[in-house]
């Protein structure tokens, strides 16, 4: 393969566990740098002011406001595969906890019936994503291409399934869930 | 007592008038995927997870409620039994609110193995996000409703093994759920001993020992099989 695999890894409504477990990948980050071109992380400065056109994008947590919903869309349009990396990503796991509860019911809670700050409830107009009423997993949006189980994945998991995907085979996960 | 043949995925086996298919697989190293079946106590049906097909039968047949007969030809693994059991898994998954990332039984935790084992890597329906409770009212135990999936295991071993009979089912649908006694709070409860086996014998982590952290509640089920070997070889010994 001649031109490096454009590679993207995205952080939505997670805890950037995930990401974090990405790092561990340790001195295989150098190798992985060797054949790919990480276009966009929130691991790297970037010289992309929109969203690139990618082979392969990492997609990290839940779908839980407005922001996310059109973020996802636009992964999905510019990247030949989109992966769900991590618990969040696949099922909504710890993001979708607040779904037995309203919006305003979530929003007293962090902001009226806690200590704050700040005196009630901060309406950020246009510069806070608003919240979804239902935090949801990436698939029940657009269409996914590979499911990364684990809160987080390990390292070795997402050293398989990306050098997998470089060298072209089916990844030899051992099979999880949750 | 007498004894039938019939053959479980092309093996010919046997066994004794009234056993179930799924026994007699189970003796013959065949493993019929399972929730709500426990050796031990008596089956009730409630989980469908163990489904095979029966040659003549154009109903798929639920393999513990399924008793032997002279000739039958059963298939427990099949394309359409594995995409069935896939599908029941990701109804159980979306029916309550399974967050094995915080669950006291991740990793230990029948429920998770298995879809594991059938293949589920996402759940292809729509979470449902019931608003269920947590009751930690016992001073021992714990049970937590948004992990229960109404296999009744506790029910049954509540009132079949410790003659105790704490637990039933009440409502129905998506309003079924778990009760003690009447109704109270489990720690109000007359009726519980405080035995604890129903925590050991539930397969998820809705029952719980009170102080487990995440992944930390693993279960012992080996006095089951203690009364089992007890009952029917009149040993009391933990390993025959
Ligand atoms: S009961 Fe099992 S499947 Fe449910 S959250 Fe706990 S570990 Fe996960
Ligand atoms: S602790 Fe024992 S008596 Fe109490 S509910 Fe559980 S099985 Fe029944
Ligand atoms: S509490 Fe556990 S054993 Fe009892 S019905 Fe629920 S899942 Fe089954
Ligand atoms: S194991 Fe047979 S129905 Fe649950």
């Amino acid at each position: 393969m001649s031109a490096k695999v454009k590679l993207a890894t995205v952080w939505l409504g997670g805890c950037s566990g995930c990401h974090m477990s990405f790092l561990d990948l340790d001195e295989r980050l150098i190798e992985l740098a060797a054949k790919v071109e990480l276009c966009l992380s929130p691991l790297v400065d970037t010289k992309f002011k929109d969203f690139p056109d990618v082979d392969v994008t990492l997609v990290e947590g839940a779908v839980a406001n407005v922001e996310h919903v059109e973020m996802l869309h636009t992964i999905r349009a510019r990247s030949k595969l989109v992966i769900a990396f991590g618990d969040c990503a696949v099922s909504g796991n710890i993001t979708a906890m607040r779904n037995t509860f309203t919006v305003d019911e979530v929003m007293n809670r962090a902001y009226r019936e806690t200590v704050a700050v700040v005196k009630g409830v901060p309406v950020g107009d246009d510069l806070v994503p608003k919240l979804l009423a239902k935090v949801k997993p990436l698939h029940e949006l657009v269409t996914i291409d590979h499911y990364l189980q684990g809160c987080p994945p390990s390292a070795d998991r997402i050293w398989e399934l990306v050098t997998a995907l470089l060298d072209g085979r089916a990844p030899k996960l051992e099979r999880r869930f949750g | 007592m007498s004894v039938k043949t019939l053959t479980i995925d092309g093996k010919m086996m046997t066994g004794v008038e009234g056993d179930t298919v799924f026994t007699v697989a189970f003796h013959n190293q065949v493993q019929i995927p399972r929730l709500c079946h426990l050796g031990g106590i008596p089956d009730v049906g409630a989980c469908r997870m163990c489904l095979v097909e029966v040659e003549g039968r154009s109903k798929l047949s639920a393999s513990c409620m399924t008793t032997i007969e002279e000739g039958m030809v059963v298939r427990t693994d099949t394309e359409t039994l594995r995409e069935y059991r896939k599908l029941l898994m990701e109804l159980l998954l979306a029916e309550g609110n399974h967050v094995c990332s915080v669950c006291v039984s991740n990793g230990n935790c029948e429920l998770q193995a298995l879809a594991a084992y059938l293949g589920v890597d996402h759940v292809r329906v729509p979470y449902r996000h019931p608003r269920r409770e947590v009751d930690l009212s016992h001073e021992r135990f714990g049970l937590d409703h948004n992990r229960c999936i109404a296999c009744t295991r506790c029910v049954r071993t509540c009132d079949e093994v410790e003659g105790a009979h704490v637990w039933d089912m009440a409502g129905r649908g998506e309003k079924l759920h778990l009760v003690a006694d009447l109704g109270e709070p489990w720690g109000d409860s007359e009726n519980c001993t405080k035995c604890g086996k129903c925590v050991q014998v539930c397969p998820t982590g809705a029952l719980f020992t009170k102080g487990s952290a995440v992944g930390e509640m693993e279960k012992d089920r080996s006095f089951l099989k203690y009364i089992v070997y007890g009952r029917e070889r009149h040993q009391w010994v933990k390993k025959p």
